[in-house]
């Protein structure tokens, strides 16, 4: 299969794929490690005219102690968080979960940036940012601006990003080792999860947000909201899929991945010791 | 860019997949093109050192890169690379479709992961299908290249 025809541009900085986006507007594509939107562009489900390579800005590609938080450059690859002593310590989820994204390969070429930007619901690291309570940090002509993970993602594939924005940083505060889970239940070893659970307990509230339960990735308000009242883990995870209309496909019903998300939920509070 | 560290210079269009610049452009037919949608594994090679699916990387984006494919991996005398001769030994293949893909994941998993256990192949190789399910042999291979214990259980 062979993308349509498009232009080609390797940025050599931010400024320049910012001004390639103005330029080029809702014909261009950021691509990073291209891993989301190549595949889409060989099945012709996307075709822009015109793609700006980042993957090349070697600056955005860090991860560093930021006092409370611990910042995350978008080019940092699946690989690199999965293998951050740094993340392992301080935000142990979100290693664990990139461990799981795809396999070897796909964690060599996929970004942090890429997978949020992209925002599939299929996607484990959204949720996990999303659970975490994380910040993008997205600059255009104008500046930099922080957008909350809980205002980020606006629809299927739709975020809070402007035609001439990219996400420069995510930021995820620190939680240190202790409760925390991520469950993520597939088929196969490199399927897409059909059903996905990120959890952690900071500051004695707990955040968790579900894989490929709705057209974003989404917290799970009412099992939160029944912990906060006192609810045991096992009668606030039956509350996992109130409200949730997950579609259907060849893996799962509707009323099967609501069950899988109750399981899964029940799973990730008991592992994380709530 | 180097494939197998010889230099290559041509002009492609921007849509031209790594994979298919490297059987047809540079004319190395090591690397298979299996399921073309990056679930395979068949057409693994090495960007700088690290396995990559070249049916999901265009070649414009390794422009600058060194690439190793399958042909690039034994000494020019034709010595075989360690992991080469191990999925001989431990018969490691059957049609030996996914064979190049599979090796150049195992080389690259040994780089990151020098002592895996049996576990730690498996899930190492999770991004590389084996049509002929001749899984328990790989895993033996790579991990009597890996200089590991051979897994319990014995032949399959």
């Amino acid at each position: 299969m062979i993308p349509a025809s498009f232009d080609y541009k390797r940025a050599e900085s931010v400024d320049e794929a910012i001004a390639l986006l103005g330029e080029h507007g809702d014909e261009a594509k950021l691509l990073a490690g291209g891993h989301s939107l190549l595949p889409l562009m060989k099945l012709r489900l996307a075709t822009p005219s015109f793609l700006i390579d980042v993957g090349r800005l070697k600056d955005l590609s860090y991860i560093r102690d930021a006092g409370d938080h611990i910042a995350i450059g978008a080019l940092t690859r699946h690989r690199d968080v999965e293998i951050s002593d740094l993340l392992a310590a301080e935000v142990p989820l979100l290693a664990r979960a990139a461990s799981t994204v795809g396999d070897p390969q796909v964690r060599h070429r996929g970004t942090l940036g890429g997978t949020l930007a992209h925002a599939d619901p299929a996607s484990d690291l959204p949720a996990v940012i999303l659970a975490l309570g994380g910040t993008l940090v997205a600059q255009g002509p104008g500046g930099s601006r922080e957008i909350a993970a809980t205002d980020f993602f606006q629809g299927f594939l739709e975020t809070a990003l402007a035609e001439d924005e990219m996400i420069t940083e995510v930021r995820v505060p620190k939680f240190g080792g202790k409760g925390w889970s991520f469950q993520k239940f597939t088929r196969r070893s490199q399927d897409w999860a059909i059903v996905g659970v990120a959890a952690v307990v900071a500051n004695g509230s707990t955040g968790i947000a579900l894989v490929n339960m709705a057209s974003t990735p989404v917290r799970a308000s009412g099992v939160e909201s029944a912990l906060a009242g006192g609810a045991s883990a096992t009668d606030a995870a039956a509350q996992a899929a109130d409200g949730l209309e997950p579609g259907a496909d060849l893996n799962a019903s509707t009323e099967y991945r609501q069950h899988l998300a109750r399981v899964l939920v029940r799973r990730a509070l008991e592992e994380a010791g709530v | 860019m180097t494939v197998n560290g010889s230099q290559q210079e041509h002009e492609v269009e921007p849509r031209l997949l790594l994979v298919h610049y490297i059987r047809e452009v540079v004319g190395l037919t090591g690397t298979n093109i299996g399921c073309d949608t990056s679930s395979c594994g068949a057409c693994t090679v090495h960007i700088d050192g690290e396995s990559v699916k070249s049916c999901t990387v265009l070649a414009v984006q390794a422009d600058g890169s060194s690439i190793k494919t399958i042909e690039g991996l034994a000494d020019p005398d034709g010595t075989m690379h360690p992991m080469q001769e191990a999925f001989r030994e431990n018969h490691g293949l059957q049609c030996g479709y996914c064979t190049p893909g599979m090796v150049m994941a195992a080389v690259s998993l040994l780089e990151e992961q020098p002592h895996p256990t049996e576990a730690e192949v498996r899930e190492g190789l999770e991004g590389n299908l084996c049509r002929c399910t001749g899984y328990h042999n790989i895993v033996k291979a790579v991990l009597a290249a890996a200089g590991s214990a051979a897994p319990s259980g014995g032949a399959s």
